[in-house]
């Protein structure tokens, strides 16, 4: 690379080095959005308190209003309110730092022009979508594990103690996380423009966080609302966290009447196929006014 | 000017429609022609609406065209690739970035993208924000927010650059400095695209330039060749009887002879006036806002 000094103090355009070198990889890319999206989320600490403080309070809240004099009892066994809505505070944990975060922030990326800058660099979309998932990965981490301790240290919670349970955990926690970044992704495109994503991106996850026995007992929901809200992921997820969290004598309280472990995949897995395929053909760069 | 012949863009027949069959449609560029070579600045002129930013908008591979060719570096811009994208800088009109980065990461993660990037502080110092360079994008003023468009345009070391009014906010001193910069650019080879309301920055800077009105190239030339050897003929000005006479002339001291020995006793002649019309006069008559009318043409 020749060095010739310059009027801009810049050095010399040299095209043979330029067509010599290759382009950076793909995967190397979506780490350094990775750490441009997490330098980001940090540093916006209001945003980052509130998300992780909001299931942590819910759960608080269900716990004292409740309290203990109104334990939930199955087959005979009873647990504590706390220990019956943390796999719903965990599900919907996910479904926040995953699903909302990502169809919020793309959606006013792409009003504010920052995705139309980036569609002029040689940037690959896949990298901008790995290093928004990456930080959806990392803050749902973070966001379950400070969720658990709170219910363990502070409400009493027993955790599982066996491989079993937590590989259960393991895998609806990854394929939830999965499904509900692509689905974000995917979502993304709905919103008209960057106000209105707000609404449009959390109306319906606060209605199916109502309808999916995340704030209720899944018995006390009507059948018709449960069915609805079965054809969405929030449901299969908070179901899959309550067979790794309750008592296995548990699964008879299920509407089912079981933990239902194939159709949670079966439904999850549907979701990110679905949301990938449509995310991918649907997503625009540039705003819907702008042309 | 070092221009080595190759086009570095090439556009035939560029037509683009917006609308639908329910509005209407409008032909937003109506088969237009524009070359650029490698190593050129041009600059394209034209009032708001003439098909500038859509124009430009195709080139950089930002919009679907519904007829003609473009090349661009050699590609069709429409299926061109990243390799491609690593060889063009864009500095875009609007720039709403809220961002809580700092100059320095924003510029090093662009950099990050292409496979022979500047040197992050070099290119932060060239557009003059090393003292911003650790502070937030956010709370930079207007302008700055514009230098750090212009570094994040050019630190992949670009050939082609385009630059879409760029130096909209500045102050004076500011525009200055950006002209500098540009024209430092051009020295290093890079090839510029450069769309502007202001005429004194096209005469500054460009090579050529090139006059776009209702989506089709109406003049282009150097700045000082501008539509033609008879658009600089001097102009003669003058009041007679309260009446604004005004002539078109080669020989100006000539007209300025006659008009004293028609003078009254004080040879004094009111509101006279000799000029030169400058690239905006002749800018304003090619899209049909001549402060040069017909009227007054006809008078010469």
């Amino acid at each position: 690379m020749s060095t010739t000094a310059s009027t801009t103090g810049l050095n010399r355009l040299d095209q043979t080095g330029a067509t010599a070198r290759r382009l950076p990889g793909t995967l190397r890319l979506g780490l350094v959005r990775g750490g441009v999206e997490l330098l980001q989320f940090v540093r916006e600490r209001d945003s980052m308190i509130f998300g992780f403080a909001y299931p942590i309070v819910m759960l608080a809240i269900f716990a004292t209003v409740f309290g203990d004099d109104d334990p939930i009892v199955a087959n005979g066994v009873t647990v504590s309110f706390a220990q019956y809505f943390l796999p719903g505070m965990v599900a919907t944990g996910i479904m926040l730092s995953t699903y909302q975060t990502l169809a919020m922030s793309i959606a006013v990326e792409r009003d504010d022009g920052t995705l139309k800058r980036l569609r002029a660099t040689p940037l690959p979309a896949t990298s901008y979508f790995l290093g928004k998932v990456f930080l959806s990965l990392v803050t749902v981490l973070v966001q379950t594990a400070l969720l658990l301790a709170v219910a363990a240290l502070l409400f009493d919670v027993p955790l599982p103690d066996d491989a079993g349970h937590w590989a259960t955990f393991a895998w609806v926690f990854v394929l939830g996380t999965a499904t509900g970044a692509v689905c974000g992704v995917a979502y993304s495109s709905v919103p008209r423009s960057g106000r209105s994503a707000s609404a449009v991106v959390v109306t319906p996850i606060l209605v199916l966080q109502f309808t999916s026995g995340v704030f209720f007992p899944v018995g006390q929901l009507p059948g018709w609302m449960l069915d609805l809200s079965s054809l969405f992921p929030l449901k299969w997820i908070a179901q899959g966290m309550r067979s790794v969290f309750l008592p296995d004598s548990f699964a008879a309280a299920e509407p089912s009447g079981a933990w239902q472990h194939g159709a949670t995949a079966a439904v999850l897995a549907t979701w990110l196929l679905v949301a990938l395929v449509v995310g991918t053909r649907t997503f625009r760069w540039r705003r819907h006014d702008d042309g | 000017m070092q221009t080595s012949g190759s086009p570095a863009v090439q556009v035939r027949g560029l037509r683009k429609r917006y609308g639908n069959a329910r509005t209407g449609f409008k032909d937003a560029v109506a088969g237009l022609d524009l070359d650029v070579s490698t190593g050129e600045i041009v600059a394209v002129l034209g009032p708001n609406g003439a098909g500038k930013t859509t124009t430009v908008e195709i080139l950089e591979g930002f919009r679907d065209r519904d007829d003609g060719d473009v090349v661009v570096l050699g590609e069709d811009p429409r299926d061109a690739g990243r390799a491609w994208r690593a060889r063009i800088g864009v500095v875009m009109q609007d720039s709403r970035d809220l961002s809580e980065l700092t100059v320095a990461e924003k510029v090093r993660a662009a950099a990050a993208s292409y496979p022979d990037p500047r040197d992050p502080a070099e290119v932060i110092a060239a557009v003059g924000l090393t003292e911003k360079a650790r502070a937030r994008t956010r709370g930079l003023s207007g302008g700055q927010r514009r230098r750090l468009d212009v570094a994040l345009g050019i630190v992949g070391r670009p050939e082609l650059l385009f630059l879409d009014e760029p130096t909209t906010g500045f102050d004076p001193q500011a525009r200055r400095s950006f002209w500098d910069l540009v024209t430092g650019l051009r020295d290093d080879g890079t090839t510029i695209l450069l769309t502007t309301h202001y005429l004194d920055e096209a005469a500054q800077l460009a090579d050529r330039v090139v006059v776009v009105r209702d989506g089709v190239v109406v003049a282009e030339g150097t700045p000082d060749a501008l539509g033609g050897p008879g658009a600089r003929t001097p102009v003669v000005a003058w009041d007679d009887d309260g009446v604004r006479r005004v002539e078109r002339t080669d020989r100006p001291t000539a007209v300025v002879a006659r008009l004293i020995a028609a003078a009254g006793p004080d040879g004094e002649v009111p509101g006279l006036s000799v000029s030169r019309p400058t690239l905006e006069d002749v800018y304003l008559s090619l899209i049909g806002e001549a402060p040069i009318n017909d009227e007054e043409r006809g008078a010469a």
